[in-house]
């Protein structure tokens, strides 16, 4: 394997089409689920199948965000495996209960009992009857379920499943209100708070769901509560079905069985379906649409963001063009980096990503199609081999995604602009904001710093001013 | 214990185990504390290093948040995973070897360019729906294929996860099969989470895995007078490179090293070593047992954790081999390197003594630390094991009186006996009886108990909230455990190290890592930063105005 940078070649190599994956581009499902469990209010997830789930996804959720995340497991042994996990999964509810008297308990399941086919539903009702039955004395919560075998999908099906699972089970018969439901898909807690802070200045009553930007985020307090505070409300998601409309951003997800599609075929709420709202046409989106909802302009500071955003690009935009990136991640999330790169005149080479919807492509089309002069590679299903592969004749200058892909950044000698989930080899990623004019502006900042420190790094005069 | 105890100050003062352990259990279920009763041990060291029996190695209760991993995570991601040359390859849904991709922090030390190391990749088969109904097999045939023709790899491991036993999957004859057609070593691990009660399954699983299909595939003798191997010793943050400079200085010859820094041949060599050195009891006494039985290499244990413990155990090694060279050898490293770890340690002592400890981490560990803490004068007041079994808190003594329940039943207990060309007894009777008259004991492990204070609290399996009802009630000033329990910990207001993967630090191991130990430990108990939890106007509402004014 070369160490430096491939040269860009005009003949592309057929792909071989690798049974196997080496180094994935995807976490699996039920950790995405785990993580939309996190962001409701006194909720404690719950994991049905073997200990060793919990604890992994745990971990690895920990490493990223540097917060407590308690994930419940009903820790289905050999015996269980055979005979049906009932049993277990009842006594962790009850213990679960006992010890954290949470608000809401969310049991996602596993491949181990989606494999021996549990009948999750049946055993939550026939707990919620012998519980009942004790007549004790501390109400009962709701417990939401979802179906969630890591053999389907990705962390992200898990994620939207999750969402869904929630607003299916604890929406209600609405009263109608002004609110708006925003569904903003997985993006960081600092991306959560920023949301809130748009909402706000605009108005407008926000229901967003999930909202992690407290509960994977928290303060250093004095003392430490056992479910941490923030979260979506439940009497919020409740109220879900009442609000005049529902925001969801995703760019593949047009067209699925979503929480925001039931919200709109359960109770009528109307439904707009943005991508998330990276760079700066796709956050004109988000604002034009909060414009109309709340019959306001966009505030100023906003406004003033968005020129400043404007400025920055015409400022910075001798450093990045023509630049060749690759971009990976979760689907949604590329599509929208891809969207902001082609507004800054970087060149995305190669769009790929562990997710598999097959929309990938058409949603990057739709974003980039009247700025790129050629369009990208896009993959999706792929893992970092493939990615190697495919990039290995595309001389790109730049990478964006997460930390999983160091390793190429490192071989190939270029700079790796870390954005969203996982990051494990940086500090702060719960707090990289990527959303926005201020998102848009943040990252442009983080690029083109990138460019300037490779530049200073590679050249052995050592120029102080560029 | 008490005379490190400032009694004029209240805060300081530790509430009697007694007391601590009845509100641990206050908030259980009856049958969840009846349980959790025989968990949870007051410490009480009897004449002849008796201890009281505690109950470990035993189911987790559902819904208790436990820092438990699984079979899996404990033979890929433990035992497997810091050997560089071997292509790993998880046989399952992604999830698996995703979250044991290069996670425990092993480092390693390629030989050179061309020397494999796989230890940065993750491989997995990711099952899909179809597999699950169709079975994965072929999957994982065309996995091997691949991963062979890709980087033509010494040996391939395969290992299972949930799904693969439960839809019945052969990974030992798909192994076979390749092995065949491929002609290079591949062998399989029946490692399903959900076997056994913990990692600890998995490290047996390891185990017998690495003795049946690789240990004694090279008989070679490669030189040197003081053959020794390392077992259950990772590398995390480098530990297994301060130890190998010890050796090497001392003149010994390191054989293997099970399984840090790393390769298959060693493993294929090591049972032409003369001596086997335990570091982790826990997850590599399997291996040690069957080596002696089936090759006459007879163990020590050993530790290498704290100065005091690494001297010990250089000298057990230099007393082992009886070789006057040998042992001055020794004697003069000790001698060169203990002066900069007393002068650390002298300096740190000052600001640490009289500190409070807890350990809660796995299988060995919660018991190695005690060391380099009492070094610095701190006091360990409760510990506890992930994943150990009785042997490791009370010592190989309880063994005979270890009951099998179903779990352990479940993990194949290999039938090894002596071999009929290679069996060598490496010691004479006499020698060995000599030996163990002085300070050297063979296959034997005190435990963690004996060796901890009166009245000092041991706790096995320990839940998030025993963790938080812990602090509460003893608020110790550090304590170590995993990632898991970390940020639970520090916003509880305690610092908290990591001694799974040692958060982004080490190597605390030997002369060295004993000094970058006391150093960071130092940082963290005397750390400023909990003192301005409350912001000046909470602390002070009467001065924000002069606040302000100055």
């Amino acid at each position: 394997m070369s160490s430096l940078r491939p040269a860009r070649k005009n003949a592309k190599p057929a792909p071989v089409p690798y049974v196997s994956t080496t180094n994935a581009c995807k976490l699996c499902t039920p950790l995405g689920a785990c993580l939309a469990f996190r962001g409701v209010e006194g909720a404690i997830p719950f994991l049905h199948g073997s200990q060793g789930c919990a604890t992994y996804m745990r971990r690895y959720i920990i490493s990223h965000f540097r917060e407590p995340m308690d994930i419940a497991s009903s820790s289905l042994g050999e015996k269980h495996a055979i005979y049906g996990g009932g049993p277990n999964l009842k006594q962790g509810l009850l213990n679960v209960l006992c010890k954290y008297n949470p608000q809401l308990i969310t049991v996602a399941t596993t491949c181990l009992t989606e494999t021996i086919g549990d009948d999750v539903p049946r055993f939550v009702k026939e707990f919620q009857q012998e519980y009942a039955a004790r007549g004790d004395a501390t109400p009962l919560p709701p417990i939401v379920m979802v179906s969630s075998p890591s053999y389907q999908g990705t962390h992200m099906e898990g994620f939207h499943r999750a969402v869904r699972a929630l607003v299916d089970q604890l929406a209600q018969a609405p009263a109608s209100t002004a609110a708006v439901n925003l569904l903003p898909g997985l993006v960081s807690p600092a991306d959560i708070r920023y949301l809130k802070e748009i909402l706000g200045d605009f108005g407008l009553a926000g229901i967003i769901l999930p909202d992690i930007s407290e509960t994977l985020d928290g303060p250093q307090e004095a003392t430490y509560s056992k479910i941490p505070a923030g979260g979506t409300p439940l009497a919020q998601i409740a109220a879900m079905g009442g609000s005049q409309a529902t925001i969801e951003c995703g760019a593949t997800l047009k067209g699925q069985d979503t929480a925001g599609q039931l919200l709109a075929d359960r109770f009528g709420v109307k439904l707009f379906r943005i991508g998330l709202a990276i760079g700066l046409r796709e956050t004109d989106l988000l604002f034009s649409l909060l414009e109309m909802l709340s019959g306001r302009e966009t505030p100023r500071s906003h406004a003033l963001e968005r020129g400043r955003l404007l400025d920055a690009m015409v400022d910075g935009h001798k450093y990045v063009f023509g630049k060749r990136a690759v971009v990976y991640g979760e689907e949604d999330l590329v599509v929208g980096l891809t969207a902001f790169l082609a507004e800054i005149g970087v060149r995305p080479v190669l769009c790929a990503s562990g997710g598999n919807t097959g929309r990938l492509k058409a949603a990057i089309a739709a974003v980039t199609a009247d700025l790129l002069p050629e369009f990208p590679e896009v993959r999706g299903g792929v893992d970092f081999h493939d990615i190697a592969e495919e990039a290995q004749n595309l001389a790109p200058d730049l990478l964006i995604g997460h930390s999983k892909g160091y390793h190429l950044a490192k071989r190939w000698q270029i700079p790796l602009i870390r954005v969203g989930f996982p990051i494990h080899d940086r500090f702060g990623g719960q707090r990289l904001l990527h959303l926005g004019y201020r998102g848009a502006q943040q990252l442009l900042d983080r690029i083109i710093n990138a460019i300037l420190a490779k530049k200073q790094a590679d050249s052995p005069i050592g120029y102080g001013y560029l | 214990m008490s005379e490190v105890l400032d009694t004029n100050n209240p805060e300081t003062l530790t509430p009697p185990p007694e007391v601590v352990k009845e509100e641990l259990l206050a908030k259980y279920p009856t049958k969840v504390a009846r349980k959790r009763a025989k968990q949870i041990v007051i410490n009480e060291v009897g004449p002849d290093c008796t201890v009281p029996e505690i109950m470990a190695n035993v189911r987790t209760i559902p819904g208790i948040i436990t820092q438990r991993g699984c079979t899996y995570a404990g033979c890929k991601g433990v035992v497997l995973g810091p050997t560089r040359d071997i292509v790993n390859i998880t046989h399952g849904p992604i999830g698996c070897g995703f979250y044991s991709w290069l996670t425990r922090r092993n480092q390693t030390r390629p030989a050179g360019p061309d020397d494999f190391n796989f230890m940065t990749y993750c491989f997995s088969t990711d099952m899909q729906e179809e597999q699950i109904i169709f079975g994965g097999e072929k999957k994982l045939r065309q996995a091997i294929q691949e991963a062979y023709d890709l980087f033509k790899p010494k040996a391939i491991a395969v290992f299972a996860t949930c799904p693969v036993g439960l839809i019945g999957d052969d990974i030992h004859a798909v192994c076979r099969e390749m092995k065949e057609k491929l002609g290079i070593n591949i062998f399989a691990f029946s490692c399903e989470g959900y076997k056994g009660v913990s990692q600890s399954a998995g490290h047996h699983i390891a185990n017998n895995g690495i003795f049946t299909h690789v240990v004694g595939l090279d008989d070679s003798v490669n030189g040197g007078r003081f053959r020794i191997n390392l077992l259950g010793e990772y590398n995390i943050g480098g530990d297994a490179f301060e130890i190998e400079r010890l050796f090497e200085e001392c003149g010994l010859n390191l054989v293997a090293t099970f399984s840090g820094n790393s390769t298959i041949d060693q493993f294929a060599n090591s049972h032409t070593a003369d001596l086997n050195l335990i570091m982790c009891h826990r997850s590599i006494n399997y291996v040690a047992e069957m080596m002696e039985t089936k090759f006459g290499i007879p163990w020590i244990k050993v530790n290498f954790i704290g100065a005091e413990a690494t001297a010990k155990s250089l000298r057990k090694i230099a007393a082992y081999f009886d070789d006057p060279e040998l042992s001055a050898r020794v004697e003069e490293v000790i001698a060169r390197e203990m002066p900069a770890v007393e002068a650390v340690r002298a300096e740190v002592h000052e600001r640490c003594a009289g500190k409070k400890a807890m350990l809660f981490v796995g299988g060995s560990r919660a018991h190695h630390y005690q060391e380099l803490f009492r070094e610095m004068g701190m006091e360990t007041i409760a510990a506890g094991y992930e994943f150990a079994h009785r042997d490791d808190y009370e010592g190989r003594r309880v063994l005979p009186n270890i009951k099998v329940d179903a779990d352990s039943r479940n993990i194949e207990e290999l039938h090894v006996e002596p071999d009929p060309q290679r069996f060598t007894p490496r010691i004479t009777p006499e020698d060995l009886a000599r030996l163990a008259m002085g300070d050297l004991t063979f296959k034997d492990y005190e435990g963690m108990m004996p060796t901890m204070a009166n009245g000092s609290l041991v706790v096995d399996d320990i839940s998030q909230y025993e963790t938080e009802k812990l602090i509460e009630l003893y608020r110790p000033d550090i304590i170590c455990a995993g990632i898991k329990e970390k940020y639970v910990i520090q916003k509880s207001g305690v610092p908290m190290k990591q001694l799974h993967s040692y958060d982004y630090s080490g190597p605390y191991a030997g002369f060295q890592g004993a000094i970058n130990f006391y150093q960071e430990i130092d940082r963290m108990v005397n750390s400023k930063v909990w003192k301005f939890l409350k912001a000046p106007w909470q602390e002070h509402p009467e001065l924000t105005a002069h606040y302000v004014w100055e």
